[in-house]
């Protein structure tokens, strides 16, 4: 049979275009653009060399920390959305009654608009009459009020600690599939040999759900370096710059005209993206391509 | 304590453990319905208090002043046509890719599914908008969607596709069938239940899409539901009551279509992550 005459290249042709042409493109020319002084105050465009890329690096501006940020935001939220989820789907994956009502409410929260998310946790953060407070002091807890998304100290953690609650649920209830994939026989085969919860664990559960694991982990990551809408509605970088992260200090540039600084941060991370995404789509396909 | 207990013990208080997360999940939820009914003077910031005087008229007034029925339509147009253009596009790809699996075929999937990873340069796509006149068009920010969701819905069809068995193609081709009906009266349907899948995610994922509006929609007429409410979150940032009622009024088909079709939507978005 000829495959190139009953699977005609032109059936992927609209689906690489567009791609290509709304974000590839964009990406690509952007690069071009990081080497200019392009602002929306001036018609002229100017090649002004590594200057975007030393204001970036060199520390004198806030940028650094954005990236700081966005990778602190990334390791803590993978790591306890990882953690957290493995172990509530240890937990859950067996022996719960009405389990579809509790796996349906824990995963809902990835479906609703984060954007909205954000909103509503403004109100429940809220120092004076928000409902985390109001309910600390119900429970004689005064000690622990805080003022969530203002106090410098501690508004980044806020904003990380709802998008660990939003994420958890999704974690656990992959996991949860991945645990109930794996055969029964190896626990019982264990139990003969006189394993106990902990080695089964280790040795079977853990090794069984590794590529589930690396997938979740890679999704994590990704979501976690390009945050915004979470950022944005909680906090919109403030107080001052402490929650800001590279797209909350992209769109600001943006919306101020500074079209060279906020397409020089793009640049940096589409470059560090396409190098290291290779990895991480090499985890997504396994087994897939190769054959 | 025997075994038996043991493992009583330990099954009750994993169902407490399961009830505590669920309660924690739910009551953002919770707070967003039970304000949606309350009186202003109730609603000065979210409690879980049940309303006094239920008021139910709240929905009507943000329908009415933050222009509701305009953003459902333009979300509603956004969501269901980006859909419909990503599903069809990304199933074509996929298909034709998984099956000739040559070494550039292969290539070109590696190179539409690095689009899960890349980011979005936002600054300069605007650039690439006012070129292509497409900035502040409703057209633009469906092709924006369609852009965004192909790269993943082409990596979850190809894994289906994948399945359907090659055998029948072969027939179809003996009975002198061409390419474009041995996919689209052949395949596809054989593909379905997987297409469904892709449809449901992308229409979530472009309901609840926020940054490119915010970029690329300057006109309010044209916002869809999530930029409208956060305007309106804006303006009424006191009135906890109409806030909650018009987020309510934007969550509530993401909220039917995920009760409708968890199956797909959980599905789906494991079926990447888990395999075999």
């Amino acid at each position: 049979m000829n495959k190139s005459k009953i699977y005609p290249w032109y059936f992927a042709a609209g689906a690489i275009f567009i791609y290509t042409a709304l974000s590839v493109v964009p990406g690509i020319i952007g690069i071009g653009y990081s080497f200019t002084d392009w602002s929306a105050y001036s018609k002229e465009l100017n090649f002004v060399g590594l200057k975007n890329f030393i204001d970036v690096f060199s520390g004198n501006q806030d940028y650094l920390q954005y990236i700081l940020n966005t990778l602190l935001f990334t390791v803590v939220t993978t790591a306890a959305k990882t953690g957290l989820g493995l172990l509530f789907a240890l937990a859950l994956s067996r022996n719960i009654k009405a389990k579809n009502f509790h796996r349906g409410v824990m995963y809902m929260p990835s479906v609703l608009s984060i954007l909205i998310i954000g909103l509503v946790f403004t109100s429940i953060l809220n120092p004076k009459n928000g409902l985390l407070n109001e309910g600390l002091r119900m429970i004689g807890l005064e000690s622990l009020t805080q003022k969530w998304l203002t106090d410098p100290q501690i508004a980044f953690w806020s904003v990380m600690g709802v998008d660990i609650w939003r994420g958890t649920g999704y974690i656990m209830t992959i996991l949860i599939v991945g645990i109930l994939a794996i055969p029964n026989v190896y626990y019982e085969a264990a139990s003969i040999d006189g394993a106990n919860g902990f080695k089964k664990f280790t040795y079977i559960t853990l090794p069984m759900l590794k590529q589930t694991l690396a997938v979740t982990i890679v999704l994590n990551v990704l979501y976690g370096l390009k945050v915004f809408d979470m950022v944005y509605a909680l906090t919109n970088g403030g107080p001052g710059h402490r929650t800001e992260v590279m797209y909350t200090a992209v769109f600001k540039q943006f919306s101020q005209g500074l079209y060279a600084a906020g397409t020089t941060i793009s640049s940096v991370m589409f470059i560090f993206m396409v190098i290291v995404g290779y990895f991480m789509i090499k985890i997504l396909t396994k087994d897939e391509v190769i054959e | 304590m025997n075994a038996k207990t043991k493992k009583t013990v330990l099954t009750v208080l994993k169902n407490i453990l399961a009830w505590i997360i669920s309660l924690i999940m739910l009551i953002p939820l919770l707070l967003i319905v039970i304000n949606a009914f309350k009186p202003d003077s109730e609603a000065l910031t979210l409690s879980l208090k049940l309303p006094e005087v239920w008021e139910f008229s709240n929905f009507a007034v943000v329908i009415e002043k933050g222009k509701l029925g305009t953003s459902f339509l333009n979300s509603l147009l956004y969501a269901g046509s980006a859909t419909v253009i990503t599903v069809i596009l990304s199933s074509m790809a996929a298909y034709v890719l998984a099956r000739r699996r040559g070494k550039a075929d292969n290539r070109l999937y590696m190179y539409m599914v690095l689009g899960i990873v890349i980011p979005i340069n936002y600054v300069s796509l605007m650039k690439v908008m006012q070129v292509t006149q497409l900035n502040d068009t409703r057209l633009g920010i469906i092709l924006l969607y369609v852009a965004l969701q192909l790269p993943f819905s082409v990596f979850l069809l190809y894994g289906f596709v994948s399945k359907v068995p090659v055998d029948l193609d072969e027939a179809a081709v003996l009975d002198g069938c061409g390419p474009w009906r041995l996919f689209f009266s052949i395949i596809m349907p054989m593909m379905k239940s997987s297409m469904v899948t892709a449809a449901v995610l992308c229409f979530l994922n472009t309901w609840n899409e926020f940054v490119m509006p915010l970029y690329f929609l300057n006109s309010s007429e044209k916002w869809p539901m999530t930029l409208a409410v956060y305007n309106f979150f804006g303006q009424y940032s006191k009135s906890w009551n109409l806030i909650c009622a018009d987020i309510l009024l934007t969550c509530l088909p993401v909220i039917i279509m995920y009760i409708a079709c968890q199956k797909h939507i959980v599905g789906g978005q494991t079926a990447g992550a888990v395999k075999g």
